[in-house]
């Protein structure tokens, strides 16, 4: 088998910045699309604090909404609803990327593996939104 | 006279300078123009010494990659008047050590192709005299996109995997190992599983998707190696549940 020769010894090689995700909007969009699980995370917390306070009793509860009161928590939580619709949306997009589904020797098309996920999600959230809110 | 545009070109000469620099150029800005022919008119009209890889032409043979204003390109599919009034930065492609001017070095690239087996395996080669390997239209259809690849390593450039970590086996690689498992021809698909499930294989990708973006020949590298991903993984669970069975 033909070997190469290792001539000439190297060419220039450009480091990569710490900042190469700010030139390009694609990459951009990873880092943050990456970054969205920590507001994920961070909503899972929430959600676990409050079952806490729920099981700890009544008092325990109402320190909890003051804490949920609170303009700072309540623009985290602003930030974190973005982050986490940017996480959902993106994720559903890139699922029919990720399988390839073939009926009748034709791919299906990405709109019906997407499709059912948004439909899904709508379906919950109307589900939660008339629990929380039917008084 | 006619309209001209500035070409911005890294030089580099390996004998010569320590790191790459710019050298601009004055081209004419013709309608019909893509990068490929300005980079030869300087060639051949201004600077003899300008280095380029280039051969067919017309979007087939994979050689005249390079960043365009800091985009994946091929050259000879770019058009001068895009760009206009310019200036057009012509940059050797990204993440690749630069050998001279725009022409950098795929010696890696090569190696890792080789490594993931991009031919037809079969476990037993049947005898020329029983006919061809036969193959439907349908069958075709499931790995064609991937068989479109002309190796331009744009997607490469695109990469900040690769870009990051050079031992990653990147887009190309991965999407033509692909083209092979899904080929009904091919019987090497556990033979490639063992190469392919490695760290530096698909899983080193992360799914930033940019490969996909500037593929000129839309092979979709990013869908290629997150199919694969789903397929490994069921590989992994059927040998979790069945470990005696064969792969």
């Amino acid at each position: 088998m033909a070997t190469y020769t290792s001539y000439p010894p190297k060419g220039y090689r450009v480091r990569m910045s710490t900042y190469w995700w700010l030139g390009r909007w694609p990459y951009l969009k990873f880092i943050l699309r990456e970054i969205s699980s920590v507001f994920v995370a961070w909503f899972v917390i929430e959600t676990l604090l409050q079952i806490n306070a729920l099981i700890d009793g009544p008092e325990a509860w109402v320190e909890m909404q003051d804490f949920f009161m609170n303009p700072i928590v309540i623009g985290v939580n602003v930030i974190s609803l973005f982050f986490v619709c940017f996480h959902a949306i993106t994720w559903f997009n890139l699922a029919p990327k990720a399988m390839a589904v073939r009926m009748g020797g034709k791919r299906v098309p990405g709109i019906l593996i997407a499709g059912p996920q948004y439909i899904a999600w709508a379906v919950v959230s109307a589900a939660v939104a008339w629990l929380l809110l039917r008084g | 006279m006619a309209e001209q545009i500035a070409l911005e070109v890294t030089r580099f000469s390996p004998e010569r300078d320590k790191e790459p620099s710019v050298q601009s150029f004055e081209v004419p800005l013709r309608k019909e123009w893509v990068v490929l022919d300005a980079l030869n008119y300087v060639k051949d009209k201004v600077d003899g010494s300008l280095s380029f890889r280039w051969s067919c032409r017309m979007g087939v043979c994979g050689s005249c990659g390079m960043m365009v204003n800091g985009e994946p390109k091929l050259t000879c599919a770019t058009f001068l008047t895009d760009y206009a009034p310019g200036p057009v930065r012509v940059e050797p492609l990204k993440n690749f050590p630069v050998m001279r001017d725009l022409i950098v070095e795929i010696t890696d690239f090569l190696e890792k192709l080789s490594k993931v087996k991009p031919w037809l395996i079969r476990n037993k080669e049947k005898p020329i005299t029983e006919g061809e390997y036969l193959q439907s239209p349908e069958q075709l259809e499931t790995y064609r996109q991937y068989s479109m690849c002309i190796n331009c390593l744009l997607c490469y450039a695109a990469c900040p995997v690769y870009g990051l970590d050079p031992l990653f086996a990147g887009p190309a690689a991965l999407a033509l190992a692909q083209r092979y498992n899904m080929d009904s021809r091919d019987e090497g698909k556990s033979e490639r599983l063992d190469i392919l499930s490695q760290h530096d294989g698909i899983w080193g990708c992360t799914f930033v998707g940019d490969c996909t973006q500037v593929c000129p020949k839309h092979v979709d590298p990013a869908g290629a190696i997150q199919q694969y991903k789903l397929t490994a993984t069921q590989e992994w669970v059927k040998s979790l549940l069945m470990p005696w069975g064969g792969k």
